[in-house]
């Protein structure tokens, strides 16, 4: 909605489009919630099949922004094939990880993707915050979408990281998924809310190590 | 192993990408001047200094939230305390950084008093279409 309002719909179309996702995915889980309960095998299943669809739109919302900052470059063709080119690696890496599983085999592979697409997105991001310094790239929206890609896929990555380490504690951890799911929304919002497309910033200010 | 790694880079990136991203949001704030109202409710001096930031979150939490600003300032209060961890630990030993932390706390004040700013004409705004209805 902010996105139409500031007229940010087109520039951003994969974030938009993952937004949209994101709501429609969060309003089937509540409807399966309601329907079949937390503990049943409906859920499970939706929730981690729509999971691994919402972090392969990430990965490409991810991608568009590279797209952006390596417009000046020509670049983009570029830009697309590596993309589609890792995601199929990552994928391929997962199922090497998965296949000598006896049952559920797509279910696991499923769950393994989504957990290597998580650190294969939050390196991705690192990359292109680089590439935003190197290239004094100024403009603030794209910046800020930038880094909260990056504390998004970071909290995720710790928390699969966390439950792989700590079984017995994944309880816990499966709070955090939804409340670090709202800050992406939050986050967004005001980028594109508050920043106007014009403003720009000085991104060496921002760089912890220079 | 391998988790562990990936916990290890996550934790070090999480923090380089939320320093920035709270700077970021900080810096989107820094060139906006404090009204002469601000000025006078908090009764700030200028530069912004650390030691006014509790009572102008107080101040914030006394107005009404704007929708679009709802999670900014929690951040903000949030990388106000780590910086308060750094100080209290890291920066004892180096004193550069005992600086620094001083003045990121400083510049966290200034954003807190500038949506103190927005809140407080919003605040009017609702008031004002109230008394129009």
């Amino acid at each position: 909605m902010c996105a139409v309002k500031k007229k940010a719909l087109r520039p951003y179309f994969f974030l938009n489009i993952y937004m949209a996702a994101s709501l429609l995915a969060s309003i089937g889980r509540f409807n399966i919630l309601q329907h079949y309960g937390l503990q049943s095998s409906e859920y499970v299943y939706f929730y981690y099949y729509s999971d691994t669809l919402l972090t392969i739109l990430l990965y490409f919302a991810l991608t568009s922004l590279y797209s952006r900052v390596f417009r000046e470059m020509n670049a983009e063709r570029m830009v697309k094939l590596g993309a589609v080119l890792l995601l199929a690696g990552t994928a391929l890496f997962s199922y090497g990880v998965v296949h000598q599983a006896e049952n559920r085999l797509v279910s696991r592979f499923v769950v393994e993707l989504s957990q290597n697409l998580y650190f294969v997105g939050l390196v991705l991001t690192y990359v292109l915050w680089a590439a935003v310094l190197k290239l004094r790239e100024t403009r603030t929206r794209l910046i800020q979408l930038v880094l909260s890609l990056g504390v998004y896929f970071s909290l995720l990555a710790a928390n699969y990281a966390l439950r792989n380490l700590y079984p017995s504690l994944t309880a816990l951890f499966q709070i955090l998924p939804p409340l670090v799911g709202c800050f992406l929304p939050a986050a967004w919002v005001y980028a594109f809310w508050r920043i106007p497309e014009e403003a720009r910033l000085a991104p060496s200010r921002l760089a912890v190590i220079r | 192993m391998m988790a562990a790694v990936i916990l290890a880079c996550s934790i070090v990136l999480l923090l380089q990408f939320f320093v920035s991203y709270c700077r970021s949001l900080i810096a989107s704030s820094a060139r906006e001047s404090l009204s002469q109202e601000v000025q006078e409710v908090t009764g700030m001096t200028k530069p912004a200094s650390e030691q006014e930031f509790a009572r102008v979150v107080q101040l914030l939490q006394l107005c009404p939230e704007r929708p679009e600003e709802r999670g900014e300032v929690s951040l903000i209060r949030a990388y106000f305390r780590m910086l308060g961890m750094i100080r209290a630990s890291i920066a004892r030993l180096v004193p550069s950084l005992n600086r620094w932390t001083s003045s990121e706390r400083g510049q966290c004040t200034h954003f807190a008093a500038v949506v103190l700013g927005r809140r407080i004409a919003f605040s009017r705004t609702l008031f004002a279409q109230q008394l129009n209805n």
